[in-house]
């Protein structure tokens, strides 16, 4: 029986000749990633097993994304910790307030994630990489702590489903509709411990920045990591990325997959998720009048260039409606400034936006945009659990960056085409 | 070893962001994240919660986010056991790595309910129901995992 992507991934980072799914192995890491809120409990267990020594100080990276610039005193003890212990271990990759960007952002932008590589990160968010092709996944800071010694971490091989993607998505429809149409499809456990592999001739429409949207949520569907084929878009994005050599994998003709889901991405329409779920989808002609108080555009899941490209392109000219804050959140620092001189800033100030630095802030509700009891936002993140920006009692509505930015303006959930 | 404690039952997909809220996760403080375990979804819990008590839920129980602090409140709050039908994966390593006992039985989450007395035996993955006079069996670990937490977990059996 042949393997998916993910599977020869994992064989060859194990030292097999193959795997099959279920099978429980060991494998080499390329790379393990933490941030500010997991690495300090990382660090805590390194510490007190008595580990005093990295695996390889260029294979670590840890960025301070989540509560950072620092939003109080506990959360600057917390950054404090993470700047010590990067220092003292001579990590290569740690990316404080002036470099960091959100991590899943700024890892393939530094081209510190290649195809082909085995990935961990204690952050959910982590399966952002299998965009570029490599086997990527969220674990947690004791896991972060065994790689960050051992250079090695368990797994259970994932069986795969398969997303055949096909046709050409209509205008508007971005990697982000694609991704909660997928889930509002098959669940929020609809890919529960499996890989999410896709492929096809669609591909050729989307964009790298789809595509690490879209990777970036399969953890969403129970995902234990989204993988895109490696193809010249892959290649074209990597080249003054990755130095260094990588393998590409592609699937065996005879992998198993437990299902295959034809995905016609014409039919494709822009999506929402509604309250408090990523899988409670409509398609944007069966909102309704969705009154909000707040736009978010930013985050792992949707603050690269050409999301804040597209919010722009609505924004153009217009005024977000009276009452309504608009937050826009470039990813990293090198988007801010790609941003900056775009001349998308002055697009957002314009309009009655406020830019932010980059933060994972409001997404988690940490910090920068917390909502009240009884407010909404719309945002470009990738969670609208129970609380997840503010107060329980407050609702997230997932969207793309051009339905978020239309909704602004309108003051209510709407499309790019009613501005 | 066994656990014996009274049923806090929950229902479908209760995510990380409700076991411990992320505006909490300045600290790490496993005490301190006890003190906020479930306020979201149930703000009786934390008062209610004795020592040794038991957690159910239904399906894809802790999913979202990766936080470890999710857990480590749930332990720290005195949860013996979390039993689900099914677990989202994050939560399942995160569970066995730091020796939070979790068990999946799809019979014991539909028929157990909130209240009631449940015991496990976690060698035989017999789940009992006291108050029901009922019994259920988990899935038993895999020998990989058992071997990670008979080592005390995942860093000890590093060394």
């Amino acid at each position: 029986m042949g393997m998916t992507m993910t599977q020869k991934i994992l064989a060859a980072h194990a030292g097999l000749d193959s795997v099959k799914a279920g099978q429980l192995i060991r494998a080499k890491l390329d790379m393990v990633l933490g941030n500010d809120v997991t690495t300090p409990v990382a660090i805590n267990e390194f510490k007190a097993n008595g580990f005093d020594k990295i695996f390889d100080k260029d294979k670590i990276s840890i960025v301070l994304d989540h509560f950072t610039p620092n939003k109080d005193i506990k959360s600057a003890e917390h950054c404090k910790q993470c700047r010590e212990f990067a220092c003292a271990m001579d990590v290569t990759n740690f990316y404080d307030v002036g470099e960091m960007g959100v991590e899943h952002a700024l890892l393939p932008e530094k081209g510190l994630v290649a195809p082909g590589e085995a990935i961990i990160g204690a952050d959910s968010h982590t399966c952002t990489y299998g965009a570029v092709g490599a086997f990527s996944t969220g674990v947690g800071s004791t896991d972060m702590a065994a790689g960050m010694a051992s250079g090695e971490a368990w797994f259970k091989v994932p069986a795969a489903l398969k997303f055949n993607l096909i046709g050409k998505p209509q205008k508007w429809v971005c990697g982000k509709d694609i991704i909660l149409h997928i889930i509002g499809m098959i669940g929020v456990d609809g890919a529960l411990y499996k890989s999410m592999e896709f492929s096809g001739e669609g591909l050729k429409y989307l964009s790298m920045d789809d595509r690490l949207c879209m990777a970036n949520m399969a953890i969403e569907a129970g995902g234990k990591n989204g993988i895109f084929e490696v193809d010249e878009i892959t290649k074209d994005y990597l080249k003054d990325r990755v130095n260094r050599p990588y393998t590409v994998y592609t699937a065996d003709a005879d992998a198993e997959y437990e299902k295959v889901y034809d995905i016609d991405l014409s039919q494709i329409k822009m999506t929402v998720a509604f309250p408090h779920l990523p899988e409670n989808t409509k398609t944007i002609d069966e909102v309704g009048e969705v009154k909000i108080d707040q736009c978010v555009i930013g985050s792992c899941t949707n603050g690269r260039i050409e999301d804040l490209r597209s919010a722009a392109k609505v924004l153009k000219g217009k005024h977000v409606a009276k009452g309504i804050r608009a937050l826009i959140i470039p990813a990293t620092q090198k988007i801010y400034a790609q941003a900056m001189h775009e001349g998308l800033f002055d697009i957002f100030l314009d309009a009655g936006c406020v830019i932010s630095t980059p933060t994972c802030g409001p997404c988690l509700g940490g910090h920068m945009g917390i909502l009240a009891k009884g407010e909404r936002a719309v945002s470009t993140s990738n969670r609208n659990f129970v609380g997840r920006m503010g107060h329980p009692e407050s609702e997230v509505y997932l969207a793309s960056p051009a339905v978020a930015a239309a909704s602004a303006i309108k003051g209510y959930i709407a499309s790019p085409e009613e501005v | 070893m066994k656990a014996k404690g009274k049923v806090h039952k929950y229902g479908d997909n209760v995510d990380t962001d409700v076991i411990i809220p992320a505006r909490y996760l300045n600290t790490s403080v496993p005490a301190e994240l006890a003190e906020h375990c479930m306020e979201d979804i149930d703000k009786s819990f934390v008062e209610n919660v004795k020592p040794g008590d038991i957690m159910v839920a239904h399906n894809n129980f802790g999913c979202g986010s990766s936080r470890e602090h999710a857990p480590i409140a749930i332990k720290a709050a005195g949860i013996s056991c979390v039993i689900a039908a099914t677990f989202a994966r994050i939560f399942y390593r995160n569970a066995i790595n730091i020796g939070l006992p979790i068990m999946e039985c799809r019979e014991a989450a539909e028929k157990i309910e909130n209240g009631d007395e449940v015991e496990v035996d976690f060698d035989s993955g017999v789940i009992t129901n006291v108050t029901k006079g009922e019994s259920y069996q988990a899935e038993p670990f895999p020998e990989f995992i058992k071997e990670i937490i008979n080592k005390g977990g995942l860093l000890n059996s590093l060394k």
